[in-house]
């Protein structure tokens, strides 16, 4: 190497150390740091120990339910006992064994609807705060249209559309998730796009989707990810209403707000049935608020 | 300023357009045939006369611009069309909802503002206090639990319990699956003060309305509180020998309000226009779920007629909100650059 000229060796690699200086992940020792804040909040482990455990309980469920999630016992509504600890349902399915399944499909739907939904909003906020001008424009005038009509309203339509099943809420929710993504993308690159390193960038030549997602996007990560987080959380609590309303996936599917819709008529005889699935959701989606309130104070400490 | 309203009420205009276009397209992609199902359900096989003589009467063989375009035209007269399912009149069944939701919101509105700011506050003086951490873990878990579970709950508490055990009757609040008895005007005070037994059907909806949005604006006011506690102003006022109270509730709330307004104008809002969760446990019959069961009963005049109301509901009080903050605040100037 000591024989090339400096003059070359800069010219050959510039393109790669500005990448790597720039949009490389960031070191190791920031991660370590980001980490250590994270432990200090103690919600925030119990928290992400939850999340892991229920992840478990979702991947081990035929080890973990004593019951298939749609077996039938001989007791009907029973109330919680040592053999059927939730007690059973009215068509005499053992309760415990239904929420454990039902992990599977809160965390199948709130992740694929998560990853749907951040990427139509990285993408849609990204144009709209890097281009600005009519694309901005343009892009925030949709999106106050849709925000316009109440939430639950347009979930509602939108799922009778794509039918009552699984996939159908994985469509409703990641269609309607992007819009706050969105907002807070283009935000970030709005203020990004300013700085003197898009500038260089732009100086060497590069396309605009290079900078976009190579030097913009890794800059903007942050906030990204704290509200990517507390996005599944609130994820799971859309798909629990919408269960509960009869626009989720459909009976035998063990969802947890399904099983709360179907245990509302006797609650003076059989609670349990309400008590328990909603219990899930509950501590569900707490979990995923305080990871995410942990993320956001460890990766941001000036933020606190 | 004046030009900046009608500015932003002239944006309205096309906002209010498209969604309603949009939601009256969706409808077309719904499966099943509105008059197949007025008649009576796909699965019983309706009689193909009265399906025609539905679709001639509500205009649905119409070729689809040609309904929209009279949509439209009805619509700006002020004519909602009536209802497929019960044939009663849009603008009239409107009326009676909105009046309920109304009532309902008025009331979680007065929890959210009283609780959550009072919460609020305390927190944000007594930092680090257990009283503060209560409030933050609390805060949290209130806006994890979802609204129909926290109903259920609180139902089961108030309602069923003490009703199943025999409670005295002054113990009992009461949740009528019929909605709230004699929803006439005579059981209500000033429109919106509940009298006779009007009151124990009002108190579990509105806790369970108000609940999350209570937890946010605590949440919003602690943190709001502690920012404008490092302002300047604040040393300021403590310098010149200011009382500690005259100085957080002169100085530090009225600071402190303005992202609090906002948010508490936007619950109004969804309170009145989209509980369909705590309408539905608690059979009340208000706007939120009576739009969300005509999605499913295919009641394309209801759905259209009732979001149309909510859609201007919520334009108007964005707009009212960004005023109100040139109002409170004589720095922001509104309407120069671009708007938000």
């Amino acid at each position: 190497m000591s024989d090339q000229t400096p003059g070359f060796a800069a010219a050959r690699t510039v393109d790669q150390m500005v990448d790597d200086v720039l949009a490389a992940p960031e070191a190791p020792p920031y991660l370590i740091d980001v980490w250590r804040r994270f432990k200090k909040n103690r919600l925030a482990v119990i928290g992400l120990i939850f999340i892991l455990g229920l992840v478990l309980v979702a991947i081990f469920a035929p080890l973990i339910a004593p019951y298939g999630p749609s077996e039938r016992t001989d007791v009907f509504r029973g109330s919680p006992s040592g053999d059927h600890l939730f007690g059973t349902d009215i068509i005499g399915r053992d309760v415990f064994s239904r929420v454990v399944y039902g992990a599977r499909v809160s965390l199948r739907i709130s992740i694929a609807t998560t990853i749907i939904a951040m990427g139509i909003g990285v993408l849609v906020g990204a144009m709209a705060g890097f281009f600005g001008g009519f694309t901005d424009g343009l892009m925030m005038r949709i999106t106050d249209v849709f925000l316009a009509i109440p939430y639950i309203v347009l979930a509602v339509a939108i799922a009778t559309v794509f039918g009552r099943s699984e996939n159908g809420i994985i469509l409703v929710l990641g269609l309607t998730g992007w819009l706050g993504v969105s907002r807070i993308v283009r935000s970030s690159f709005l203020s990004l796009k300013e700085l003197e390193y898009v500038e260089a960038a732009q100086a060497l030549g590069f396309s605009r989707t290079r900078i976009m997602f190579r030097h913009i996007l890794p800059n903007a990560l942050q906030p990204i990810i704290v509200y990517g987080t507390i996005l599944i959380g609130s994820v799971i609590l859309a798909e629990a209403a919408l269960s509960f309303l009869g626009v989720g996936p459909q009976d035998p599917t063990p969802a947890w707000g399904l099983m709360v819709s179907q245990g509302k008529g006797d609650l003076a005889n059989a609670f349990h049935l309400v008590l328990f699935p909603g219990l899930a959701i509950a501590l569900t989606v707490l979990a995923f608020v305080l990871v995410g309130d942990g993320l956001r104070d460890a990766l941001d400490p000036k933020l606190k | 300023m004046t030009s900046y309203i009608i500015r932003r009420l002239l944006l309205v205009i096309p906002t209010v357009f498209f969604a309603l276009s949009f939601l009256f397209a969706l409808f077309y992609v719904l499966p099943g045939d509105p008059a197949t199902l007025i008649a009576g359900g796909a699965d019983r096989n309706p009689n193909a006369i009265q399906v025609e003589q539905i679709n001639e009467k509500y205009g649905l063989n119409d070729p689809l611009p040609t309904q929209f375009v009279n949509y439209w035209k009805a619509t700006l007269q002020w004519d909602l069309g009536e209802s497929f399912q019960t044939g009663r009149s849009v603008n009239e069944i409107l009326g009676q909802r909105a009046k309920n939701s109304f009532r309902l919101a008025f009331w979680a509105l007065i929890i959210e503002i009283v609780v959550g700011l009072s919460v609020g506050i305390y927190s944000a003086i007594r930092r680090y206090s257990l009283a503060d951490k209560l409030t933050t873990v609390g805060t949290a878990a209130m806006s994890a639990i979802p609204v129909f579970v926290l109903g259920y709950i609180l139902q089961y508490a108030f309602a069923v319990y003490p009703n199943k055990h025999d409670w005295p009757e002054w113990t009992r609040l009461r949740t009528s699956q019929i909605g709230p008895p004699g929803s006439g005007d005579g059981d209500w005070f000033l429109f919106v003060i509940p009298m006779g037994e009007q009151w124990r059907y009002l108190i579990l909806p509105a806790v369970t309305l108000a609940a999350v949005s209570t937890a946010l604006t605590a949440r919003m006011m602690r943190g709001s509180m502690l920012e404008v506690h490092r302002a300047d102003f604040m040393r300021t006022a403590r310098a010149k020998g200011l009382g500690e109270r005259q100085i957080v509730l002169r100085h530090g709330l009225r600071n402190a309000m303005l992202p609090v307004i906002t948010l508490l104008a936007l619950d109004f809002g969804a309170m009145i226009g989209a509980a369909v969760l705590t309408e539905t446990v608690f059979s009340w019959p208000g706007l939120g779920s009576t739009i969300a069961s005509s999605v499913l009963d295919r009641d394309l005049p209801v759905l259209l007629g009732l979001t149309l109301v909510v859609v201007l509901l919520y334009s108007i009080l964005n707009l009212l909100v960004d005023v109100s903050y040139a109002w409170f605040d004589p720095r922001v100037r509104l309407g120069e650059g671009k708007d938000k």
